[in-house]
């Protein structure tokens, strides 16, 4: 197992490697002027890129990048957006609104998913099953923004019930932050808890019409035994790890939802920095690496609690 | 045995055969198989039909609608009808909206009403009532449902002699009033109030309570109007101005008020009325999201072939070859397919967007690792089938590799892959309208608009205007959920052992 974890480790650092490293090349191949600017010193920038090595060659660039900012962990300076403050301070700043709004979404659509798909799973082919079949189709299927805009005109605009945008400020564990991102967490929930539904219900029917569900009856189990202790069980197999994905990829957040109700997070910094004239390079840089990141590690993840949640996985995997 | 008689048997006739019987019902192919299975799917079958009336609605309306989206691009006229919300007679949507305005705008529109004979006010909902939460007692309100397209008013148009003449021409032929009498500007600059107000619009009534009229009186120098008068002029001695003439007398300008409503029947011929309503620039959404639309399911299609294209190739060489090609490639692959998809589209914006323009540059980020998911299925039924016995009898009859793979093993993975082409369309058009509506990619230019630009213009007006993002979303609404079915069905129907996982 430990020497299945390290090579999934070696290999992930090694994909990230390539795909920073041909970012950083494809970036450094663009112009990169600093934009002209009433006010400011571009004596003073030129010096400082200067003595950053931006006007060395490409390959030396790259060996000052890798030394300074995957090892040491300095990513520079932004020179658009927040100009002259340091880009990793900005971008931890901005980590909590982010991982605020989709860890309240995870801890109340896992388990509405995981109700909802089980009660489908035990009724299945009555109208019920059918009933949550055909609203997991439509919520899957359904853009997350839409539903942003639904949130938004019903419950923001006409019952005036929450803030049209997150609500101003630091303070995010505050009941004032939370009823202000009710929305954001409302359209982002309805997507979660279909495809957790979905996946759910899929995965238990499967184990419910297995001939060991059958024998555990025969023995005399009852209904909700069996489902409680054997069904449910061997279900959570593959439900598990992707939950355990997910998590980690609430850190990626939802561009598109924290664009719409203001949620002050990572996502919107990534949009600012493209879209600005000058794009922000720097900050570029750093969040493609860590939307890389954090896409790989989901996945390492996912793939390593197979390992850790199912011991017959376990066995299977030190035999081969 | 001998006691059956010989006259029991009987020879049996030459035509009946009982082997090489040919087959009574006609064979069943693998697409007919699927086809079969597939109309049995009833939703999927609805959800192809709904799919059908999207994309007739997409190659149909810029066809055969003149499209007021390519026209509003020319002619700044459009941009006096912005915002009309939606009408659909047939479906009792009549263009009218709730509407709470205060004592002066309500009586604007009573004088509208009796100036034009347009009904703007439809119903009152509540009358004349003061708000206390405001702390302004002095206002009173009213609850109006008004209809959008006759409150439009007036408008004022600087005219030369010829157009002016020419409005007058198509009033006398019609019997439609265009033109209505000029106010003195001295006294009022909105032109839909023709009585004697203050700034605020507040109405200054005569002793007996009336409105009192501000026309301008005929000038000597005005005799170029000779069309359709408003009732209340009835004074022969002193009849009122129908425009207000300014520059010299060699090259005049008339400034005329002319009702927006009417004006729109005689510039374009007929009466302005949008079945989707109109955005805030004046262009008719049921045929801009049509344009959207259309771009939108171009761009899908192009995609889903390319990568079908490549993904095919490349996964074919990766099952039949196997060994370290494949895991050669396979590397490649995960490395591409461990990209985030913005940071590819940002990439390619940056460097492509100003030399290829925005949409190849989107396309090849699409293409960049849309491919890959092809591939990995590709590969898995090459594997599934490489070594089978009719394979192996082909190549010992020396098949060479190219005709092994595409003749004899690939027809194995079509149902796959067509299920996979379809879904493919409707992520393109997710991700298409995503980055659009972030900004990260700007579609808008002077002959395009996609379906996430129309949303991204529409989220200003979410509140006030709800209609004009709308429509978009519930255009995409529909496709999402309609190709979804519709891949799902074709899914079971080519793999009926899937049915039910996912």
């Amino acid at each position: 197992m430990g020497k299945y974890v390290l090579k999934r480790i070696i290999l992930m650092l090694f994909t990230f490697l390539v795909i920073i490293s041909i970012c950083f090349v494809l970036v450094k191949l663009l112009p990169n002027k600093p934009a002209q600017q009433f006010g400011r010193d571009m004596q003073l920038i030129e010096m400082r890129r200067e003595a950053l090595g931006y006007n060395k060659p490409l390959l030396e660039q790259y060996l000052i990048f890798v030394r300074k900012s995957l090892i040491g962990g300095d990513w520079g300076v932004s020179e658009v957006l927040y100009t002259g403050q340091d880009v990793w301070q900005k971008f931890i700043e901005k980590m909590p609104a982010t991982v605020i709004v989709n860890a309240y979404t995870m801890l109340f659509s896992i388990p509405l998913g995981l109700l909802f798909g089980i009660y489908a799973a035990l009724r299945k082919n009555r109208w019920q099953d059918h009933l949550i079949s055909t609203l997991v189709i439509v919520f899957v299927s359904v853009p997350s923004y839409v539903y942003a805009f639904l949130v938004q005109y019903f419950l923001c605009f006409r019952l005036k019930w929450f803030p049209f945008q997150m609500a101003a400020g630091y303070d995010y564990l505050s009941f004032k932050t939370f009823i202000s991102i009710v929305p954001a967490i409302l359209s982002l929930g309805f997507g979660t808890i279909a495809g957790l539904t979905r996946y759910t219900r899929a995965e238990l029917t499967e184990v419910l019409t297995s001939d060991f569900l059958l024998l555990a009856r025969t023995k005399g189990l009852t209904r909700a035994q069996t489902t409680v202790r054997h069904a449910m069980r061997n279900a959570m197999v593959p439900i598990f790890p992707m939950i355990l994905g997910e998590f980690i990829g609430i850190m990626g957040g939802s561009l598109i939802i924290e664009q719409i109700f203001g949620i002050p997070g990572v996502g919107p910094l990534y949009v600012a920095s493209i879209t600005a004239a000058t794009p922000d390079y720097n900050f570029f840089m750093l969040l493609s690496a860590f939307y890389t990141f954090i896409g790989l590690a989901s996945g390492i993840i996912v793939d390593i609690s197979y390992g850790f949640i199912d011991p017959r996985i376990r066995m299977g995997s030190k035999k081969a | 045995m001998s006691s059956i008689p010989k006259s029991a048997f009987e020879f049996v006739p030459p035509e009946g055969r009982m082997h090489d019987k040919k087959l009574e019902t006609k064979p069943v192919g693998y697409f007919r198989d699927a086809m079969n299975r597939f109309s049995r799917n009833k939703s999927s079958v609805v959800a192809s039909y709904i799919i059908l009336v999207l994309i007739l609605y997409a190659i149909l309306v810029p066809i055969f609608c003149e499209t007021t989206y390519s026209k509003s691009l020319t002619d700044t006229n459009y941009i006096n009808y912005a915002k009309l919300p939606p009408k659909m007679p047939f479906l009792g949507i009549d263009g009218t909206s709730r509407m709470t305005v205060n004592k002066n705008r309500y009586i604007m529109y009573r004088a509208l009403e009796e100036e034009t004979g347009l009904p703007v006010i439809r119903d009152i909902l509540r009358e004349d009532y003061t708000d206390e939460s405001s702390g302004n007692r002095k206002n009173t309100f009213y609850d109006l449902r008004i209809d959008n397209y006759a409150a439009m008013g007036m408008l004022s148009l600087s005219l030369n002699e010829q157009q002016f003449e020419a409005i007058q021409r198509w009033q006398d032929e019609t019997g439609i009033q265009v033109i209505y009498p000029a106010i003195t500007d001295a006294k009022q600059s909105n032109p839909n109030i023709w009585y004697e107000a203050d700034k605020k619009g507040q109405p200054k009534l005569n002793k007996k309570g009336e409105l009192v009229p501000i026309y301008r009186k005929t000038t000597p120098e005005d005799t170029l109007y000779h069309s359709l008068r408003i009732p209340a002029d009835n004074d022969p001695a002193q009849p009122l101005a129908y425009a207000r003439v300014t520059g010299t007398s060699s090259a005049r300008t008339l400034v005329v008020r002319v009702s927006k409503y009417s004006y729109f029947q005689y510039r374009y011929g007929f009466e302005p009325s949008f079945v989707f309503g109109t955005n805030a620039k004046g262009q008719d959404i049921f045929t801009r999201l049509a344009t959207g639309a259309r771009f939108s399911f171009l761009l899908a299609i192009c995609i889903s072939a390319i990568n079908l294209f490549i993904g095919t190739v490349y996964g074919a060489i990766q099952g039949y070859y196997g060994g370290t090609v494949d895991l050669i490639m396979d590397r490649i692959a995960d490395i591409l397919n461990d990209v985030p998809f913005m940071v590819v589209t940002t990439l390619f914006q940056l460097h492509l967007a100003n030399k290829v323009g925005v949409v190849p540059a989107l396309l090849f980020a699409f293409v960049l690792t849309g491919w890959i998911g092809m591939a990995a299925r590709v590969r898995m039924q090459f594997y599934r089938f490489k070594n089978q016995e009719y394979v192996m009898a082909a190549r010992t009859l020396g098949a060479r590799d190219a005709r092994l793979m595409f003749r004899h093993i690939f027809p194995n993975s079509l149902g796959t892959i067509i299920t996979g082409s379809v879904l493919v369309i409707p992520g393109v058009i997710f991700s298409e309208s995503s980055l659009t509506y972030l900004g990260i990619i700007n579609l808008e230019s002077s002959t395009m608009t996609s379906v996430g630009t129309m949303l991204a213009n529409g989220k200003d007006f979410l509140a006030t205007d709800p209609y004009i993002i709308f429509f978009p979303a519930l255009f995409i609404s529909l496709l999402e959920v309609s190709f979804n079915l519709f891949g799902n069905g074709l899914r079971d129907a080519f793999n009926p052992s899937l049915r039910g996982a996912e």
